[in-house]
């Protein structure tokens, strides 16, 4: 069986995110990137699916900064191969264009499952699973919080609303949007890093992304948030505050008595 | 407060209640507790030679075999005095077949170095402890709570995980200049390593401010890296990161060989013991200096402007003391302020008690809450308070936030915990912190 995990990397919010002059991007000149926490689920539950039974597992990510500490630790993690894909990416890459780049690579590959992140803080309708499902034209099932694969079929553990499981079947191959791993993503010790960054290991692919047509929007002006609200500071003694929590809750009907 | 602590009640080998069934008859005799002693396996015959075997291989890991059991170590182990610690009792268990690369046991040495100091055998935990825990690391076994400061100190450079833009905005507030080395790289005497705390914790930032009002006032010439100073990491190669502190070594070297100074000065005995001692093995050598080390030769010349009227106890950081042998210095500081009456506790100097934050304790409190009847943070601040002292006065930067939780989970909230750093400067008529 072979796994691809698509990662992608994200702003790390230890910096305060600023906008660009114009409005229409954050502004990347100072930031570092991380893993997509998801992302970094789908690789523990590739992880876990490879170490269960036979698989190589490949992951795969667009040239984005920081990348590579990202594929490092997943090949100090297990990943069989790392594949960077590089062409003219800059700026923001939106989930249609990204899907597209990553399809782009996929379809000339044998794969039977590709695991994504289910969402990340820049695609929080998740989309990504789903249009990389359509452009490959394999099935796709998102909020996964598990996956088992045998003889060319997979079962995927969903998560629904209101805290109900569903077992789904799907045929490979098929692309599954991972929520959780069954287990929290592992350590790796920073010798192991170390060791994966001196060998190498990350093999570089050029993509070019079919044209997208009309359909791609236009972002005319991000925002930050506005405050809507002050905390308010309880001031005093000990016993005077907890008073005072007390007061609040039963004000908003929390307590009974 | 007993000497000895509170212990957790030991947890009994022998079953207390046992049927014992014939094998000819087939009938069942039950029998109590005190009976049952005779038929349980008594751990004489549980003998095994398999760990010594596996943590002996490591380097570092030799000596724990060496343990003949007089038990000297127990005693003066200060988790044992909240638990039930100490490298004999971790050779026996050991012996008896305990795995200590999985077992909680590995992460409850502070590496505080008082068994070492009473052993004959020379049993050296501050070695085997690393050693064991550098392979749990390699495979992934590490509590939570610390893997997550791991992989902190390895993006950020920084245990706190804080952005690395921002370390040295706790100058911004000093009310003197603070020269940043980046931006003004003319040599200097003497490159202040402000370290973690210090440049992060809210507590500590005002201790950096108190060091930069007295260095300014003593005509010292210091300058900080700022945003190129990454930790030096002890505390993760203790707590069995050796990959990352060498990885931080190259980066410390790469940057500290740009630009040209006298002397390294510290406020983290951590750091301070990685500079004098494990950065010299690999061939880097700087005259480096704990703060209380760069200002007790100046006592003379510090104006004074306050009386502080206050009896003051001193905490020994376990890294400056017991590790590197420095307990005076702190104390000349202590001795000048005036106004402070200066009274020791009973677990002092060679045998000072530990904060419980070392060895990476600092970040496991979480696992070491599961053993131990209280932290060692506050059974310290329990002794100072015995003493009689309003100020529990501390030179390690983990220590103020260590011992003012500790002050208040206690009770103690009168006990004032203060870096001597910030009684000089408030003595000297600054903000003092």
């Amino acid at each position: 069986m072979r796994i691809v995990v698509a990662v992608k990397q994200i702003p790390d919010l230890v910096e305060e995110l600023e906008l660009t002059a114009d409005g229409t991007d954050v502004d990347r000149e100072l930031l570092k990137m991380v893993v997509n926490e998801f992302d970094d689920q789908a690789l523990e539950e590739g992880l876990c699916l490879k170490e269960a039974g036979d698989a190589e597992l490949v992951v795969v990510a667009l040239d984005e900064p920081d990348v590579d500490q990202t594929l490092h630790a997943a090949l100090a993690k297990g990943a069989d191969a790392a594949i960077k894909l590089t062409g003219a990416l800059t700026g923001w890459i939106d989930s249609h264009r990204r899907a597209a780049l990553l399809a782009s690579w996929l379809s000339g590959q044998s794969f039977d499952l590709v695991l994504t992140g289910v969402q990340a803080a820049d695609d929080l309708d998740g989309q990504l699973p789903g249009l990389l499902g359509a452009q490959l034209e394999v099935p796709h099932i998102s909020v996964a919080v598990r996956v088992e694969a045998e003889d060319g079929m997979a079962k995927v553990w969903q998560e629904l609303a209101g805290g109900t499981v569903v077992v789904d079947e799907v045929r490979l191959p098929a692309v599954i949007g991972v929520q959780a791993a069954r287990q929290a993503p592992r350590y790796v010790s920073i010798s192991r890093i170390r060791q994966a960054q001196q060998s190498g290991g990350i093999t570089e692919v050029e993509v070019q992304a079919a044209e997208l047509g009309t359909e791609q929007f236009a972002l005319r002006r991000l925002v930050a948030p506005e405050a809507a609200g002050h905390a308010e500071m309880l001031a005093g003694g000990a016993g005077e505050v907890a008073d005072r929590i007390v007061e609040l809750l039963r004000a908003k009907g929390l307590v009974r008595s | 407060m007993p000497i000895g602590g509170r212990k957790q009640p030991p947890t009994a080998v022998e079953l207390e209640h046992a049927t014992v069934t014939s094998p000819l008859s087939g009938r069942e005799w039950e029998l109590p507790g005190m009976w049952n002693r005779m038929f349980e396996q008594r751990v004489e015959w549980d003998f095994t030679t398999e760990g010594f075997e596996k943590i002996g291989s490591l380097e570092g890991g030799e000596s724990l075999e060496w343990c003949y059991g007089c038990g000297k170590c127990v005693p003066v182990c200060p988790v044992d005095l909240v638990g039930e610690y100490g490298p004999r009792k971790i050779h026996r268990k050991v012996q008896t077949g305990l795995d200590l690369f999985t077992s909680d046991d590995l992460w409850l040495c502070t590496t505080c170095m008082n068994c070492l100091r009473v052993c004959p055998k020379e049993v050296d935990m501050v070695k085997v402890m690393p050693a064991v825990r550098e392979v749990a690391v390699a495979e992934g076994q590490v509590p939570g709570e610390l893997a997550d400061v791991f992989e902190k100190t390895f993006r950020y450079g920084n245990a706190l995980g804080e952005n690395p833009r921002r370390r040295h905005a706790w100058t911004r507030d000093a009310g003197v200049d603070v020269r940043v080395l980046a931006s003004d790289p003319r040599p200097v005497d003497v490159l202040f390593y402000v370290e973690d705390y210090w440049s992060y914790h809210p507590r500590g930032m005002q201790a950096a401010r108190s060091f930069a009002r007295v260095a300014t006032a003593l005509g010292v010439d210091f300058a900080i890296l700022g945003p190129e100073e990454k930790t030096i990491g002890d505390s993760q190669r203790l707590a069995g990161e050796k990959g990352l502190f060498e990885a931080l070594m190259e980066d410390v070297v790469a940057t500290l060989d740009r630009y040209e100074f006298q002397r390294i000065v510290t406020p983290d005995p951590h750091g301070f013991n990685a500079l004098v001692k494990e950065y010299p093995k690999r061939g880097h050598r700087y005259d480096v200096l704990h703060y209380t080390q760069l200002l007790a030769p100046l006592v003379d010349r510090i104006e004074w402007r306050k009386e502080l009227d206050c009896t003051v106890t001193f905490h020994d950081p376990c890294y400056l003391g017991r590790h590197n042998g420095e307990y005076d210095a702190p104390r000349t500081l202590l001795r000048a302020i005036p106004g402070v009456r200066l009274v020791e506790m009973g677990r002092c100097r060679e045998n000072g008690y530990c904060c419980g934050g070392g060895g990476g304790g600092m970040w496991l409190d979480g696992l070491t809450a599961n053993h131990t009847s209280e932290r060692l943070s506050e059974r310290r601040v329990r002794e100072a308070v015995e003493s009689g002292a309003d100020v529990l006065a501390v030179c390690c930067p983990y220590e103020v936030s260590r011992f003012e939780d500790g002050a208040k989970s206690t009770g103690n909230d009168q006990l004032q915990v203060r870096d001597i750093i910030e009684l000089v400067d408030e003595a000297m008529g600054g903000g003092g912190g």
